[in-house]
């Protein structure tokens, strides 16, 4: 009789479907096949499956060099990619829906160079986290991850509580720029250690291996699940904080939540992976595309999303002008650089009207 | 249901609200006014638990600063001035996160959640737009979609910032209709800024005079609205004002 008992209930359909991860899961396999055939030696696929199942069940191995580019080289490699770049999307995702912000991300907030400061901080002169010692420049990179944030948010909060899309880039490039000159001081102290530093402000993931790809792994499964399960929060936050908080969401428990997931994320991946640019905000634009804005689906699909983009663009970075392999860090940025003005005139574009 | 305490609000050492204390009961729509500035948002957020405050408020004798955001939402709901948009969020998204504090912190369960949100529409006349993206809405009806989401959110106490913002004349109606009917089924109160002083006189049970921070008075409406302390909230001749534009529309 009411509008009720006609209009089927819905609630089920705002998760990620399992037919959907199914599809998206496919996707990203099919991109890591096409990462471990191609490049400078390109291998058929019944070559790809004999050394695959050679390292899964001891089957005999594939023939000539084949073997070992794959399971040794080509393999961790197109791995560490997907997981660095599922890791980095989810936290631009989750960024841009805390603060409401589509240009959001890890560069952009000056996150991935307070990371870069840490690492470098780390090798040049050997400092640690009390307690993290072992763990050098990426536990050094998690807790300037963290400050970065922490100092850019409260910077925009003091200066623009609404914390407005305008204000946060702007308080993000000019910490970035604070942040670089101090990279560059340590440059300039790091004598022999010269080659490693610069391998972080560049960005790459040549030499990966399964090592990084775990430590990548452990780091990504739990704040993975803590970003997921903060899916509904973060539709309340980018509705709008005030209204997040009349609906009952604790803010502050939320913020920290998500703050200290994105950090460790960042952290870890800036440590092995150096800067990698503008992935965040690559890829959640592109997801949000194709499900829409609600987090308990984009959350999901910016995590496949990146792996895929990262996995592709580390193929791209290594095969375009090979034998010459150019910088992943350089790649993504060229991107992104692109896809941020496009973002960039359409917000300034809504602001106005 | 509301018991507030020698309330008041100082930003930056500047004081918004002077020390307030005033009672609302069940069934009761009492509606704050006075100028532009006056303090009355910064009451009602101040109730809502948007800004610190000093003194006391309590709900049913439980201090609010005791009460976690889940247990205060359930209470009470705020409906604010300005409503913000940023993503393609579609109507029914934005009214179902007024079920928020409803549902099971874990797995998002909520038995009456569907329903609730439904009715909540259909109330507000929104049903029609639920598919739509709020971006595209237009200001009445984006103020009609929030307004869904705080019926959905079932509190016991409804805290509206100039709930008519945007509404025209038809759903403005509808709305207060619809509100002075809630306040009464059910152990339920409303609080709500209203700057047109006839709604005021029309549907509000008792009014708060605020000038400059100070509660002037609270009191049952036509009390407050005296021509007196009208006279000395707003500092103009206010009855005179609306009987010279009522008269507008007997000459026919």
């Amino acid at each position: 009789m009411t509008a009720s008992t006609r209009i089927p209930a819905r609630s089920g359909r705002e998760g990620f479907s399992p037919a959907q991860h199914l599809l998206f899961l496919l996707a990203a396999l099919l991109c890591l096949g096409l990462c471990v055939s191609l490049g400078s030696v390109s291998v058929p696929p019944a070559q790809l499956a004999q050394a695959l199942s050679h390292a899964l069940w001891g089957t005999p191995p594939a023939p000539g060099a084949a073997q070992t580019i794959i399971t040794a080289v080509r393999l961790p490699r197109a791995l560490s990619a997907a997981l660095v770049g599922a890791s980095l999307s989810l936290c631009g995702a989750a960024m841009q829906g805390l603060l409401r912000n589509p240009l959001a991300e890890g560069s952009t907030m000056g996150v991935s160079a307070g990371a870069t400061l840490g690492a470098v901080l780390s090798i040049v002169f050997g400092l640690s986290v009390p307690g993290l010692g072992r763990m050098g420049p990426m536990g050094m990179a998690m807790l300037f991850a963290f400050l970065s944030l922490f100092t850019v948010l409260t910077l925009a909060w003091r200066l623009d509580a609404s914390f407005s899309t305008g204000t946060i880039v702007l308080i993000g490039v000019i910490f970035s720029m604070f942040v670089s000159a101090f990279i560059s001081l340590a440059v300039t102290f790091s004598g022999p250690k010269l080659r490693t530093v610069t391998f972080w402000t560049m960005g790459s993931l040549s030499g990966a291996g399964y090592a990084d790809a775990l430590t990548l792994l452990a780091a990504l499964l739990p704040c993975a699940a803590a970003l997921l399960m903060s899916a509904r929060e973060l539709n309340a936050f980018a509705v709008g904080e005030d209204n997040a908080a009349a609906i009952g969401v604790n803010v502050r428990a939320v913020r920290l939540r998500v703050m200290i997931a994105v950090s460790v994320l960042i952290g870890v991946c800036v440590s092995l992976g150096g800067t990698i640019g503008f992935v965040g905000l690559v890829t959640p634009h592109m997801a949000r595309l194709i499900v829409g804005p609600n987090h308990r689906k984009l959350l999901p699909a910016s995590l496949y999303a990146g792996a895929i983009f990262l996995m592709l663009t580390d193929l791209a970075a290594r095969t375009l002008l090979s034998p010459v392999e150019l910088p992943l860090g350089v790649v993504t940025s060229l991107i992104g650089a692109a896809v941020f003005l496009i973002l960039f005139a359409r917000s300034r574009r809504a602001e106005r009207c | 249901m509301l018991s507030v305490r020698g309330l008041s609000v100082s930003v930056g050492g500047r004081d918004i609200l002077r020390p307030l204390s005033l009672e609302v009961c069940e069934g009761e729509w009492l509606m704050l006014a006075g100028p532009n500035g006056a303090g009355k948002t910064t009451l009602l957020r101040a109730i809502s638990g948007a800004l610190p405050y000093r003194g006391g408020a309590f709900f049913e004798g439980r201090d609010l600063r005791g009460m976690n955001p889940r247990q205060r939402a359930r209470a009470m709901a705020l409906l604010s001035q300005r409503q913000e948009t940023g993503y393609a969020f579609t109507a029914e998204e934005v009214i179902r996160l007024g079920r928020y504090a409803h549902a099971s912190p874990l797995s998002g369960r909520d038995r009456e959640g569907e329903r609730a949100v439904l009715e909540a529409a259909r109330l507000c006349g929104v049903e029609n737009l639920m598919r739509q993206s709020i971006l595209t809405l237009s200001g009445g009806e984006l103020q009609r979609v929030f307004l869904a989401q705080v019926f959905a959110q079932d509190p016991r106490l409804l805290l509206l910032d100039e709930p008519a913002n945007h509404l025209d004349l038809k759903y403005l109606a509808q709305i207060f209709d619809l509100i002075s009917r809630w306040v009464r089924s059910g152990r339920r109160a409303v609080i709500s800024v209203v700057h047109d002083l006839s709604l005021t006189r029309r549907y509000a049970d008792t009014a708060a005079l605020l000038r400059e921070g100070r509660l002037l008075i609270k009191a049952p409406a036509a009390e407050a609205l005296s021509a007196g302390m009208l006279e000395e909230a707003y500092g103009m001749d206010v009855q005179g004002y609306m009987r010279g534009l009522l008269s507008a529309w007997q000459q026919g």
